[in-house]
């Protein structure tokens, strides 16, 4: 076992912290307030070659690790966790299955873009009444002549809207139900495309989230991704991946609470002291320092063995889990301690909060990864 | 980064689980067999260096041993970490080669055991304060005062104590001792009656006019808290690696007992499968804290923050797992002679010893408010 980062790793940490406290701290809290993306932070985040960090370099990625990705989507997090969402969703749940499943011409005409940052991704599978049962999919996709008509709505799509390339599931025959189901790529533009409307969110509330909207959509047969069929395939093993960018997203969002937290203790003082002297105060921070650990190790151990070919089912799920909880957990000890000031928005830590509560629920929540878990261990 | 074991720690960890499973037992009395044993495989002084007649292993891979051992027999485990953490590290570290030659080989091949003599009645969590005293003589000291709750006593043949030239002058008096068991003076109370561990001895141990030449005084007067306080946390990762074993073997026996549920035809309700999942990942989590800070360790670096994260979190989750797998498998397994029920028992005492889980909080906050 090795627990230090290799030179690439320190060096891609190093690169996006600079960026996150430079560019992405300074307007995360207006962003928040007025519920606004910004396209230009993901422009210079594929300036910056973020958009593509574990993809080849033939396909204009970093060619580098799942470990380095993770720390790219930990490090954005722990300024702005809605930063960290749209690259974790470009990256695992746009890109990966076009890196996984695409063909040639499908990765080079859309996973490169994404990669170099010039297009955003979006991956579309939850429905009104296919949430965490997502096998029961009612958008259809009926191949007509040369292409597919795509009819049906997706909700709760992240980098919805602003997304140019959107992995898209419909069901191609119902009666085979989930091994019914395929995957397609669609492109915003796309006559019979379009967007409901923006939700109001708690927390990730500049990361736009939209309902997508398919009225006899005609998407090219050439952009079916992998086969007829390999639908719920695709859209479950993303997922195992994905789990690992929402485990960073949270590990970011608890140690960016953490930061603050400790740095308030010190300096408030009450009863002729630093809070931080007290007990009641220290073993908090105490606690939620050793959990963070806990949660940056799960996480890099899930994509290390992403990373090295290794499965990592399990240990996706259990970082997700792990981590996402501890994150509600350790953000919600942070406004405790920072008191009545860290309710209110003069302060990082109740967007914190706000941003952290997702995480125990996209991507599949904490009560799938403890299904997922405990089949692993019974089976 | 790398998260998968060495091919040769990966080899020593199914060599540790065989030796553990076929031939650690189970029993109720002091368990010489065991030592015996380990000791024919050399695990008696596993990361002492060969030239002192251990096996010059890095320290994951005792940790890995000490994980295995206490996950079939947690006293067993208790007793070889304190033996080789706190009982032959000190001389290791501060011993002159006259005494490392006169102990060292013979606490590493097993033949002697090492036992650590520092905790007071009213010296616990505020080691500092002890109140045993060293009063010089010609030749060398006179010791008078009481330890308690030392871990081998009675049944070690070299123990390590802390006794101060003058309390008045605090810390900076505290001066370390190797005592011999034969030693006139030295008188091991009876074994502690206790909720676990058992099979490992707690014991008194009462120091009356007790004289120790200066040939046995470790490192220099005055050194005795420095020293005590640089193998605490190697200790503690011995510690947290025994929790680790111990969680272990709570969870995998529920994991066995609801499989055969299941093949019985029993179904296992979410309920019970959810609290499964949290434990084996809370696992996952302490195994990767208790790993990180042997690493840390070796590489040399320092690792407080590491050992006292581990040490509190896989303690804590030994005796959170044993609580609920009870809970899990119902009520037969509150019978005294039910694995579960030891566990239990014996998960108690880690969160305690070698600082407890309140002082790791204490080291850890320390450092993250620096």
């Amino acid at each position: 076992m090795n627990f230090v980062l290799t030179e690439e790793q320190e060096m891609t940490r190093k690169m996006v912290r600079d960026f996150a406290e430079n560019e992405v701290a300074p307007g995360a809290e207006e962003r928040d307030d007025k519920e606004e993306f910004s396209r230009e932070l993901f422009d210079k985040m594929g300036e910056l070659g973020l958009t593509g960090i574990p993809w080849p370099e033939e396909y204009g990625g970093g060619e580098c690790d799942f470990i380095s990705y993770v720390i790219a989507v930990e490090e954005l997090s722990r300024v702005d966790a809605s930063a960290g969402t749209t690259l974790s969703a470009h990256t695992s749940l746009a890109g990966w299955p076009l890196y996984k499943y695409g063909s040639e011409e499908q990765k080079k005409k859309y996973l490169e873009p994404m990669a170099l940052g010039e297009k955003l991704g979006a991956y579309g599978l939850t429905e009104a009444t296919a949430g965490t049962d997502a096998a029961s999919q009612s958008t259809t996709a009926v191949l007509d002549g040369d292409s597919y008509i795509l009819n049906g709505n997706k909700i709760f799509i992240t980098n919805g809207g602003d997304a140019e390339i959107n992995i898209i599931f419909a069901v191609t025959d119902k009666e085979k139900k989930a091994k019914g189901v395929s995957a397609f790529i669609v492109e915003k533009g796309t006559p019979g495309f379009s967007f409901g409307k923006k939700e109001r969110k708690m927390g990730l509330r500049s990361s736009p989230t939209l309902e997508l909207i398919f009225e006899d959509c005609r998407v090219p047969k050439e952009n079916l991704l992998g086969k007829e069929g390999e639908g719920f395939k695709i859209a479950m093993s993303t997922l195992d991946g994905g789990r690992n960018g929402i485990a960073a997203q949270a590990v970011g969002i608890a140690q960016g609470a953490l930061d603050a937290a400790a740095d308030y203790a010190k300096t408030r003082e009450q009863f002729g002291q630093p809070i931080a002297n007290f007990q009641a105060i220290s073993f908090m921070l105490a606690d939620m320092g050793t959990k963070i650990e806990a949660s940056r190790l799960l996480t890099y151990q899930a994509a290390y063995l992403e990373s090295e070919g290794l499965p990592y089912g399990k240990a996706s799920a259990m970082a997700k889990l792990f981590a996402s909880e501890t994150a509600m957990e350790v953000t919600t000890k942070a406004v405790q301690i920072f008191g009545g000031y860290g309710y209110t928005r003069d302060y990082p830590v109740e967007r914190f909060m706000r941003d952290a509560k997702i995480t125990e629920i996209y991507e599949g929540t904490s009560e799938v990864q403890r299904l997922v878990i405990s089949r692993y261990l019974l089976s | 980064m790398a998260f998968t074991l060495t091919e040769e720690q990966l080899k020593k960890q199914q060599e540790f689980q065989h030796f553990a499973d076929a031939e650690i037992d189970k029993g109720d009395h002091f368990p010489q067999e065991n030592l015996n044993i380990a000791a024919k495989h050399g695990y008696m002084g596993y990361p002492i260096p060969a030239e002192w007649g251990g096996q010059g292993q890095d320290f994951l891979s005792y940790i890995l041993l000490i994980e295995e051992i206490s996950r079939v027999c947690s006293s067993t485990g208790a007793i070889i970490a304190v033996h080789t953490s706190v009982g032959s590290f000190p001389l290791l570290y501060f011993g002159t080669d006259e005494q490392k030659k006169r102990y060292l080989p013979a606490l590493a091949c097993g033949k002697m055991l090492g036992a650590f003599a520092l905790t007071e009645a009213d010296a616990g969590s505020d080691a500092a304060a002890l109140s045993t005293t060293a009063t010089p003589v010609d030749g060398g000291y006179r010791l008078n005062g009481c330890k308690i709750f030392i871990t081998s006593g009675g049944q070690a043949d070299l123990y390590t104590v802390f006794a101060t030239l003058d309390k008045a002058k605090g810390v900076k008096s505290i001066t370390a001792f190797l005592i011999e068991k034969d030693t006139p003076g030295l008188i091991p109370g009876k074994p502690e009656k206790k909720m676990g561990l058992n099979r490992s001895n707690t014991t008194e141990l009462m120091l009356e006019d007790l004289f120790v030449p200066v040939s046995n005084r470790l490192g220099e007067e005055g050194e005795g808290f420095k020293i005590a306080m640089s193998l605490l946390d190697g200790g503690r990762i011995g510690i947290a690696a025994q929790g680790l074993g111990m969680a272990r073997a709570a969870i995998e026996y529920t994991v066995n007992y609801l499989k055969a549920e299941a093949r019985a035809g029993k179904k296992v309700d979410q309920g019970v499968s959810f609290s499964l999942a949290d434990l084996a990942t809370r696992l996952e989590a302490a195994r990767l804290l208790v790993y990180r800070a042997a690493e840390v360790k070796e590489s040399g670096a320092r690792c407080s923050k590491e050992a006292s994260m581990a040490k509190m979190y896989a303690t804590d989750l030994a005796m959170e797992a044993a609580t609920k797998c009870i809970d899990l498998c119902g009520l037969t397994a509150i019978r005294d002679d039910h694995p579960l029920t030891r566990y239990f028992r014996d998960a108690k005492a880690p969160q305690i010893y070698e600082g407890s889980n309140q002082i790791q909080r204490i080291v850890i906050a320390r450092q993250l408010l620096k």
